[in-house]
């Protein structure tokens, strides 16, 4: 909730009463009119539909059934004799057997391509707190990271509140399906020096949020070279690598380092998180990857302030260990977004309506600049809020995604039954129709 | 690469200190009753691992909480999915009574002055972001807990201006220690935030006084200034005085609704009292509503996964639980401590009169060869390496009395404890036998101390330090 402050309260930090937590934007005033009058399959079927949270909701029965299948990684078997080790166990390494299934699992999702060792993960509450805690390590107060456009809203707290990091974007436009392009990293490079400010690394998604694409090969060895010309970090966000819809589509950074025998690989950084793959926010389960033992140090000594429960760790190397279930469920997971994703652009198409060309994620970046009034950002909120009060969907403008091109929306289809996506469908269907009219 | 940030370079994390060292020493050789009976006890972790039988028949008789089961409806999803900074109200709900249980009703939480974050090693840093900022200073009373110096200062930027407590009053915090320290703070150019203390202190196992709680208020009052007050042992307070709150004096006072009010900020967490530093629950109580918002917004990157607070929230609510578990708690913790006590008696050995924690203030001034921390160092090292017991030595705590340690009862059985002190005694009277030697030898060669003698002790000083790395 917004807070009014007119003046610095005495008494509290500059941190605590700036605005840069960023949540003032309409990203999150959204949801409030989704909580004011929540959609209901049965109890509230003219309310608003939540089309902007990228929760992964296709795939909890395959993590049910494993629960129910093998209790010992909820309860710590019978009789509990595990309980009290488990329960003291607050090391900063973090469980070897949760490290150990974690390294497994993103190798399982990388098809075996790269490989990744147990002793170079930190864990994190939530990928949030990885990415926060990256910035304070590779970068110093006033410095700058180059973030491309469009992205995920919640970096600009993330990365720049309690660090006093700042972000320069790196402009990316629909001429070319939104991709990183070298001319553009220069140019956020230059932009960053006119304003004095220190580029300490460049921060990608991958897949991206909120295009909902991978990033292709060439744009990977791309943005390597970029980073070592310019000496500086690279953090690849790899949080929906599980996510894309066909395994052979997603390359990793890890395997363009893979293919570079590591050379230059202490500057690179790979942040993942169990919240989209196994849609499990709520447990807080982030990490680092890093290929720099500096970083590696450092990272695990400040996860103190943000370890993972050591319950939800067991629970976690429980299953993920099981090779038997994570294939499946990495196998199945894919095959069911494909299949939402899929359904999603159909849907839009007989409406009228284009989406980037999109593999991964939990949503498509659509395109309805076809629509606006004029090309502007005032023209993209005044479509959003039409959207939100008369189609009741809540879906995210691409202006609180910080992109340049006005018009886009990011739309989640994960998070809701099949059914409620159908009726999401035919209400846009129904609004787009009665524009053509109009 | 010379490309990381100063965060990483600086020494702030504080992990060169002897309080981490202590520890490598015993990860490299540690006690095992069967497979290593010759082995570094561990005497340095003050962990409560006195209770775990109670907790583990709670979860015997209560399967739904770790099965994710609410009335034998699966919520599994619900959890899954819950990610909300305000978190589980339930929890929230159960934990605000426990923290009202723990004072004996004597005061009330609300749960929306509440803010859950991972462990109280995250409730203080964030606390910290909220309230300074680089060039801001916190008071702390010493000796404080080693680990504070990273907590408030690492990420913060800001720095921890010390109240010296000495042993002549007991360590109480006087009304001069603190006038002194803000006045070293100001001429340190530092502008003074506000003051945190631990109430039960940590290290010193004693509960603070009314007088020094009013004394708090007041000086907190008069600079107008925050007061934090960490109670994350408050559950541990096993013999009288009673354990008295902070909130509790501003509600005797008929502070509330007063500009003070909305300066005092309490932190808790489960780790000490009922043993579970592993599941990283803390929390932070602030009556400043614009502290609370900033603070839940920040518990984003810290927050409590949901599959704790779901087990918490079910064991914490069983009334018949927490009120056996509290008493319990109590009377096994002071058995436990009075062990440790007597123990260290019979090894000449006196410690700080103590009503809480899970630790002792020891006193082994009359064991240091002189009153130095070089002394202290040493004495720490030989009980490390010869009697192997790790210990935690009083100037990691920032004590500014050298010969103070810190002792801990809690996390071992009643045979390991035992055979401690065994080892203690025999170490006090061999020290005793060496230093009527020395005496001796000294009295003999009074004018004659042949330098190839210091030569030689300095050697094997520096041999140990080698070895440390």
């Amino acid at each position: 909730m917004a807070i009014e402050i007119e003046q610095p309260r005495v008494g509290l930090s500059k941190v605590a009463v700036s605005k840069t937590h960023g949540e003032d934007s309409p990203y999150f005033a959204g949801w409030k009119a989704y909580d004011e009058n929540p959609y209901h399959e049965t109890s509230n079927q003219s309310g608003v539909i939540q089309m902007g949270l990228a929760e992964n909701q296709v795939s909890f029965d395959l993590l049910e059934k494993y629960l129910e299948e093998h209790s010992e990684a909820s309860s710590w078997g019978k009789g509990a004799p595990g309980f009290r080790e488990n329960a003291l166990f607050q090391d900063y390494h973090g469980l070897k057997s949760f490290r150990q299934a974690m390294a497994s699992f993103m190798e399982q999702i990388r098809g075996g391509r790269a490989k990744f060792d147990p002793d170079r993960i930190v864990l994190t509450a939530g990928a949030t707190a990885a990415n926060e805690l990256l910035t304070f390590i590779l970068a110093d107060p006033g410095d700058a990271l180059l973030i491309p456009t469009p992205y995920y809203p919640g970096f600009d707290r993330d990365l720049r509140w309690r660090t006093g990091v700042n972000i320069v974007p790196i402009h990316c436009d629909s001429s070319n399906n939104f991709q990183i392009t070298p001319e553009a990293m220069e140019a956020a490079y230059q932009s960053a020096e006119s304003m004095n400010l220190k580029v300490r690394g460049i921060l990608i998604t991958n897949p991206s949020n909120p295009l909902g694409a991978t990033i292709q090969r060439s744009a990977l060895e791309q943005i390597l070279d970029f980073a070592v010309n310019k000496n500086i970090h690279l953090v690849s966000d790899e949080i929906y690598s599980g996510s894309t819809f066909s395994s052979s589509e997603f390359i990793s950074i890890a395997e363009i380092l893979e293919t570079r025998g590591y050379k230059d690989a202490e500057r690179v950084h790979i942040v993942y998180s169990l919240s989209k793959d196994l849609g499990l926010p709520g447990f807080r389960v982030g990490t680092i990857y890093s290929y720099n033992d500096q970083v590696v140090t450092t990272a695990r000594r400040m996860s103190s302030f943000t370890l993972i429960s050591s319950q939800t760790q067991h629970l976690l190397a429980c299953m993920l260990s099981n090779k038997e279930f994570s294939e499946n469920y990495i196998k199945t997971n894919r095959e069911r977004l494909s299949k939402r994703y899929d359904m999603i652009i159909k849907g839009l198409k007989k409406a009228g309506i284009e989406c980037l060309k999109g593999n991964a994620g939990l949503f498509c970046w659509m395109n309805l600049s076809p629509l606006l009034e004029k090309p502007t950002r005032e023209s993209e909120l005044a479509l959003w809020k039409v959207i939100l009060n008369e189609v009741k969907l809540n879906i995210s403008p691409g202006s609180s995604c910080h992109c340049s091109e006005p018009g886009w929306f990011r739309v989640c289809f994960a998070n809701m039954s099949e059914q409620t996506l159908e009726i999401a469908l035919e209400r846009i269907h129904k609004f787009m129709e009665q524009r053509k009219r109009s | 690469m010379g490309l990381l940030s100063r965060k990483v370079t600086c020494n702030s994390h504080g992990q060169d200190s002897s309080y981490f060292l202590g520890w490598q020493e015993y990860e490299k050789n540690p006690y095992d009753e069967v497979k290593n009976p010759k082995g570094i006890i561990q005497m340095g972790l003050a962990e409560n691992q006195l209770c775990f039988d109670l907790l583990e028949s709670w979860l015997a008789k209560n399967p739904d909480a770790v099965s994710f089961k609410r009335e034998e409806q699966s919520i599994f999803k619900e959890l899954a999915l819950f990610q909300d900074y305000h978190g589980l109200p339930a929890f929230k709900k159960a934990l605000v009574d426990f923290m009202a249980e723990i004072r004996g009703n004597k005061v009330s939480f609300d749960t929306d002055h509440l803010v859950l974050t991972a462990g109280a090693t995250s409730a203080n840093e964030t606390l910290m972001f909220c309230l300074a900022e680089k060039g801001d200073a916190i008071l702390l009373p010493t000796p404080y807990y080693p680990g504070f110096d990273r907590d408030l200062k690492w990420r913060t930027g800001a720095e921890i201006v010390p109240i010296q407590c000495s042993s002549s009053n007991g360590f109480q915090i006087t009304k001069s220690a603190l006038e002194a320290a803000y006045q070293e703070a100001q001429r340190k150019n530092l502008r003074v935030k506000g003051v945190l203390v631990t109430n039960p202190s940590n290290p010193l196992g004693t509960t603070m006084s009314r007088n020094e709680l009013d004394l708090l208020v007041n000086f907190v009052t008069d600079k107008e200034i925050h007061l934090i007050s960490d109670e994350i042992y408050s559950g541990t307070v096993f013999s009288s005085p009673a354990f008295v709150s902070i909130m509790e004096v501003l509600k005797d006072r008929k502070l509330e609704n007063t500009q003070v009010w909305e300066r005092v900020h309490v932190v808790y967490s489960l780790s000490k009292d009922l043993g579970l530093p592993g599941f990283r629950v803390g929390a932070i109580y602030s009556n400043d509503p614009i502290v609370v918002a900033a603070a839940t917004k920040m518990s984003s990157f810290g927050l409590v996964s949901s599959q704790t607070q779901y087990l918490l929230s079910a064991m914490l609510s069983d009334k018949k639980f927490t009120k056996e578990y509290i008493s319990k708690n109590h009377k096994r913790l002071q058995k436990r401590q009075n062990k440790l006590v007597s123990g260290l008696e019979k090894a000449g050995i006196s410690c700080l009169e103590s009503n809480a924690g899970l630790f002792c203030w020891v006193d082994m001034r009359h064991l240091l060869s002189s009153n130095t921390f070089e002394a202290e160092m040493e004495l720490w090292k030989r009980i490390v390496y010869d009697v192997k017991l790790n210990i935690s030595p009083g100037s990691s705590c920032h004590c500014t009395e050298p010969g103070w340690f810190r002792v801990c009862f809690a996390n071992m059985s009643e045979d390991t404890l035992k055979l401690a002190m065994q080892r203690l005694k025999s170490f006090v009277s061999s020290i005793t036998i060496d230093n009527q030697t020395h005496q001796d030898l000294k009295n003999m060669r009074k004018k004659n101390r042949t330098k190839w003698v210091f030569r030689l002790s300095f050697q094997s000083f520096h041999d140990r330090e080698q070895g440390e790395r």
